[in-house]
């Protein structure tokens, strides 16, 4: 069954990508300024987390999955979710270990 | 035996139809570059059947080495390097891509009722990697052949061997493109293409097995090719991410490594399930007990086979934690495949079973299967698997498996479609003789290699102690009937090929879509669009089919 | 015909739906077939999205394990030229979206513009890596033979490691530094590989599309395009941090 993607039919503005685009400036700024500042643990967390954010305005507004299928979103989540535990699984072996240098 | 449900046109007036998808064009360029995915999967049919014989011959040298306790026929590098080809041309170029990439590619656009796969320049392109693939492992057997073992492990592979590790590691890499691709065209294909009328649980089961491989292959074969680039820099610039000596840890990759290779044997297997699930419907005359529970257990295998992998690794040094998490999830995985067993058991309860070739093939998998994934758990209790791993109890088990099941689940899958895509029956007498041959010969070989493995005798070894000699003799001669079993079906299928009788549209009278057209079908499948207005493995709708074509007949 | 009895009558193609020339046999419509291919590109990136997170994970592994000759060796890298890397391809991303909405609505030289200005951006972060690639070579910081430990054992020698005022690190801590490197080439190298196909696209693409493709209605390999060039970004941003911030305070 053809199902209709709503992404041929809904044009994202040019108004958006400046905006995103913006923000995505704004993000690198932020980041590259937070490195500087000795937050201690949560340094790491700050720059990924505003990595996180940058991608998922690109993935939502520039590559217009906001507007796309429910397929779509549930194609990128599959992705992200084996990635995560790609991740998590292989740490958790490493974290556990005894002879590990924490 | 008397009862058949074997159903020909009569044959002294039955041709094969002049317009078919084998007859459209002629010449050697309308098949190198066709995009029909009929005509791609004759070519991997054949591409697949040379290399099984390949890795056949290889398994017989190493069945040969093992009949004398010494390592007297060849020394033991050379050995190192057959076992080692063995595997890689067996699993990389014969059971990842078999039933898929001949069986998946041939029926899937046929049973969801579109004219081709979403994609067919890639599904081209897909035989083509597949190909230099399978060239390069070629030329690495000329030039010396690999003795890492197919498992590549570091950092033997990386700092100790001067074998053709990197030349291995691109073929395989290659070969993996080669099955992503026909992973995304089938996913692509099953969203996008189906009939009207065709449901996702109209599906046939079939379809919902290749989906669940094609998950595997898509999400889990970019795992193995990372882990070979980082082979292969580690090997030539010595970059360190698995050299202990400055930090790195050869366990990263095995991690790797065995993210993709575990769900590779699912990649494997499932596809083998989904013709089961074809072969004992239409054989028992009775629609699969179980539908939904079949379909979502071919998604459970998948989703938590990527969860599982470190049971490669339980002596190998990761944590006690990852030890304990890894052996409970792999008692879970065994669930989804045990549901299968049994909803097969309960298709052939009260069914009229009759027992055509492929029925027996498909009994040899259910017995085989059952006793390979029982002796699975075995290993995944990790107390066990301390005293079972690296001996022939895993050789034994991944031979159950992957040999009693995949393989015969293959030639299942191929005498049960061969009338649809040839047009010509095999010779039935010949074949099942063949199947028990096979059957014998498979019990022989690889039984005894359990005993072996309980007592102690480890894998990958040319030479063992003398008392495990009478239970290596019995294997190779067992190894010797398993060879006469498969080298049967090549010459009679052949053969069937000019003499074989015609086999009309639907000899088995299966439901299915892809019976319902002429054999050997045409370019496009269909002449118009299907619509699905029945379940699957109705056949009371096949029934009704056959009233209405007997009442029009004038 | 012996399949028409067995089957339900399908409904024959009507002429409702266009049929274009780049419409292929196997699909019904247009839709169908730009559907497809778009989902195709979706699973194509969950692909690299693993293939790029075995690296991720090598080098969470190995970042948790060693940070302090991590820290050390991320000094190495200089924030200017990295953060102006990002911004060249923020921004050939902000170009490549707008090449896109001029597919959409049909603005030929919009896109020849936009793809061109995507191509410059490309190429100019290329250009950088060179530059920054080469500065590796130099000091001896590519992993192999070559690899020298002196920057990390003797930092004052090393203007960059005395400007970040690093201390300096015992012989087997130091010893890690190499692991580090060998993460950084291999995971910028892998996504300067896609940067190059991609520019590569680019270049073929701006060839056609100065013909009039894609701006004729059938945009699907410009908006699957954009999609892979996307992805490439989104690897950047993450890589950006992960090798360039780790700590500089």
């Amino acid at each position: 069954m053809s199902e209709h993607t709503e992404q041929a039919h809904h044009i994202v503005s040019p108004k958006v990508y400046v905006a995103i685009f913006a923000l995505l400036l704004l993000g690198t700024a932020v980041t590259i300024w937070a490195s500087y500042v000795d937050l201690g643990v949560l340094n790491p967390i700050i720059a990924l987390g505003i990595a996180c954010t940058k991608a998922t305005l690109v993935v939502l507004f520039f590559m217009h999955v906001k507007y796309s299928s429910k397929l779509t979103k549930l194609t990128i989540f599959a992705g992200l979710f084996l990635f995560m535990a790609l991740v998590g699984m292989t740490l958790s072996d490493y974290i556990s270990r005894a002879w590990g240098s924490w | 035996m008397s009862t058949t449900i074997v159903s020909l046109p009569d044959q002294s007036t039955a041709r094969i139809p002049k317009m078919n998808y084998l007859s459209k064009e002629n010449g050697l360029l309308s098949w190198l570059l066709t995009g029909d995915h009929k005509r791609i999967a004759i070519l991997y049919l054949i591409s697949i059947t040379f290399f099984f014989f390949i890795g056949g011959a290889l398994a017989g040298l190493i069945r040969l080495e093992l009949l004398t306790p010494q390592s007297d026929l060849m020394a033991t590098d050379t050995y190192n390097k057959v076992f080692t080809m063995h595997g890689v041309v067996m699993i990389f170029l014969f059971l990842v891509p078999s039933v898929p990439a001949t069986l998946g590619n041939f029926f899937i656009p046929m049973m969801i009722g579109a004219k081709d796969l979403a994609l067919p320049k890639v599904n081209l392109l897909s035989w083509y990697l597949y190909i230099i693939g399978g060239i390069l492992v070629l030329v690495t057997m000329i030039t010396g052949g690999v003795d890492t073992g197919w498992t590549f492990t570091t950092p033997l592979s990386t700092h100790y061997v001067n074998t053709n590790v990197l030349s291995t590691g691109l073929a395989v890499f290659i070969a993996g493109f080669s099955s992503i691709f026909t992973g995304l065209n089938f996913i692509v294909t099953i969203h996008k293409m189906r009939a009207p009328g065709m449901t996702w649980f109209r599906l046939p089961l079939f379809v919902w097995a290749h989906y669940a491989a094609s998950i595997l292959m898509v999400l889990g074969t970019p795992v193995l090719a990372i882990a070979i680039v980082l082979l292969a820099l580690e090997r030539t610039i010595g970059i360190g991410v698995f050299d202990p000596s400055k930090g790195g840890d050869p366990l990263l990759f095995q991690h790797l490594f065995w993210f993709y290779s575990h769900p590779a044997v699912y990649i494997m297997i499932l596809p083998g399930m989904g013709v089961i699930s074809e072969v004992i419907s239409t054989f028992s005359r009775k629609r699969v007990f179980g539908y939904t529970a079949v379909a979502f257990s071919s998604v459970a295998i998948a989703v938590f086979g990527f969860f599982v992998w470190a049971h490669h690794m339980f002596i190998m040094g990761v944590s006690n934690y990852a030890v304990l998490v890894f052996s409970l999830l792999t008692m879970l995985v065994a669930v989804p495949s045990a549901i299968k067993i049994f909803n097969w058991t309960f298709t052939l309860y009260k069914g009229s079973i009759t027992f055509e070739t492929p029925m027996l093939y498909a009994f040899g998998f259910m017995g085989l299967f059952t006793i390979g994934g029982l002796t699975g758990v075995f290993l995944g209790s990790s107390g066990t698997d301390i005293h079972l791993t690296e001996t022939y109890f895993i050789v034994a088990h991944f031979h159950f498996v992957m040999v009693g099941g995949m393989l015969m689940a293959f030639l299942a899958g191929i005498h049960f479609w061969w009338p649809k895509m040839t047009g010509r029956m095999y010779p039935e007498k010949m074949s099942q003789l063949a199947a028990v041959v096979t059957f014998i010969g498979f019990n022989f070989t690889f039984f005894p290699q359990f005993i072996l493995g309980t007592l102690g005798m480890p894998r990958r070894y040319a030479s063992y102690p003398p008392e495990f000699q009478i239970l290596n003799v019995f294997s190779t001669a067992g190894a010797t009937i398993l060879g006469v079993g498969y080298l049967l079906p090549v010459l009679y299928l052949t053969w069937s090929l000019k003499y074989g009788a015609i086999a009309g549209n639907n000899p088995w009278q299966a439901t299915g879509l892809e019976w319902q057209t002429q054999s050997p079908p045409l370019t496009e499948n269909f002449t118009t669009m299907p619509i699905m207005d029945h379940e699957a493995y109705d056949y009371e709708w096949l029934e009704k089919q056959k009233e209405k074509e007997v009442a029009s007949v004038g | 015909m012996s399949d028409n009895s067995a089957i339900a009558e399908g409904v024959l193609e009507t002429s409702q739906h266009e049929h274009p020339d780049y419409l292929r046999h196997h699909f019904h419509d247009v839709e169908q077939q730009a559907d497809a291919s778009n989902f195709a590109m979706w699973l194509f990136l969950l692909t690299e999205v693993m293939f790029f997170g075995g690296l991720f994970t090598a080098y969470l592994i190995y970042r948790n394990w060693y940070y302090p000759a991590f820290v050390s060796a991320s000094h190495q890298l200089s924030i200017p030229l990295g953060g102006f890397n990002t911004l060249l391809l923020i921004s050939s991303s902000f170009t490549m979206a707008m090449g896109v909405w001029c597919a959409e609505t049909r603005r030929k030289s919009g896109l020849v513009l936009c793809l061109l200005l995507t191509f410059i951006l490309g190429l100019g972060f290329l250009g950088i890596k060179t530059i920054e690639y080469s500065e590796k070579i130099e000091k001896h910081h590519v992993p192999g033979i070559h690899y020298s430990l002196n920057s990390f054992l003797d930092p004052d020698s090393d203007a960059v490691a005395k400007a970040a005022g690093d201390k300096p690190l015992p012989l087997d801590i130091a010893r890690h530094t190499e692991i580090y490197f060998s993460l950084y080439f291999a995971m910028t190298g892998m996504h300067a590989v896609h940067m190059i196909i991609g520019i590569a696209i680019l270049g073929f693409m701006i060839f056609r599309a100065r013909s009039g493709a894609y701006t004729d209605g059938h945009i699907t390999f410009v908006e699957n395009f954009g999609l892979y060039w996307h992805f490439v970004d989104i690897i950047w941003i993450f890589l950006f941090p992960l090798l360039y911030l780790i700590s500089r305070h």
